[in-house]
């Protein structure tokens, strides 16, 4: 890793520290990617793609993005769970790369639930 | 079934991160004079007794209990032998587990590397429990990416955070780039 490209990414975290301090906040979504053998057989690592390219594209901070192993209800994998802050826990199944923009845009951005996605047990 | 040797590295991986890894390196090395592949990804996590490594490439075993089979080695293995390759486990409980697979580089039936930056930046960004160190080589030129310097720096900063994120990918892809030549 070159000199240059630890400096920048010194002012991005600068960056990210002063935006976090306007927020006055820490994360304020938490999104959760099943990546078992059967999730990514199922596409979820270009669901995680969309998830992360709708975060840098957008500009939308403080969202936590991390992936989880299988939890048993493959046949609806991918599976993607949101909690936005206090709010109950979301579990959507099968999100295709376009569900997964809309998620982020309408429940992690928004805080509108898309029920119709959402597995309900 | 999966179609890239990128997602059998994602999928070797979260079995890794499953044994409580927290150092995974992933070493791919192309050696087209040689004509051969190598995909060895090599971990610090609980590491398996002789019994469960015999058992790895069965099918109808896993250890986990939200589903009664596991498939990820078993086709990684079989996609090594259409290759006249191997699939390599070498685990010792309390000292890690190392995957090897060995490919005839041009073999027709060898699929394809796929999608390496994205499942890189995936493993990365969605598993920051985990350090991960990159190795690609393809003939005499190398790339390494390790995320040890770019946490110490960045702190409690989350790698979701947009800029990190662009700063991620554009880390990754411009490398690859550069060592195959684009």
């Amino acid at each position: 890793m070159s000199v240059k490209s630890l400096e920048d990414l010194k002012k991005i975290k600068e960056e990210a520290l002063r935006k976090r301090e306007i927020r006055n906040a820490t994360a304020r979504a938490h999104v959760t990617v099943a990546m078992g053998t059967c999730g990514i057989a199922a596409g979820a690592r270009d669901t995680m793609k969309a998830v992360l390219d709708a975060i840098e594209k957008d500009h939308i901070d403080g969202v936590l993005v991390t992936q989880t192993g299988c939890i048993g209800l493959c046949e609806f994998e991918p599976i993607v769970d949101v909690q936005v802050g206090d709010a109950p826990k979301a579990t959507y199944g099968k999100v295709s790369p376009e569900r997964a923009r809309a998620i982020v845009a309408e429940h992690v951005v928004g805080g509108k639930p898309i029920k119709e996605w959402m597995i309900t047990r | 079934m999966l179609r890239e040797l990128a997602l059998h590295i994602l999928d070797i991986a979260e079995n890794s991160l499953n044994a409580d890894a927290t150092l995974i390196k992933i070493e791919v090395i192309e050696d087209t004079t040689a004509d051969q592949l190598v995909i060895c990804v090599t971990d610090n996590g609980r590491g398996m007794d002789a019994k469960a490594v015999e058992r790895a490439t069965d099918p109808f075993f896993t250890t986990r209990t939200t589903r009664r089979v596991g498939l990820g080695l078993p086709f990684l293995k079989q996609a090594t032998e259409l290759c006249k390759g191997d699939l390599e486990i070498d685990s010792r409980p309390g000292d890690g587990t190392t995957i090897t697979a060995t490919f005839q580089h041009s073999h027709i039936n060898r699929m394809p590397l796929g999608d390496l930056p994205n499942t890189i930046l995936t493993l990365v960004v969605g598993n920051p429990q985990a350090d991960f160190v990159y190795r690609h080589v393809f003939n005499e030129r190398i790339f390494e990416f390790d995320t040890r310097p770019i946490k110490a720096e960045l702190g409690d900063v989350p790698l979701s955070e947009p800029g990190v994120i662009e700063y991620l990918r554009r880390e990754i892809a411009d490398s690859l780039a550069q060592i195959y030549g684009i």
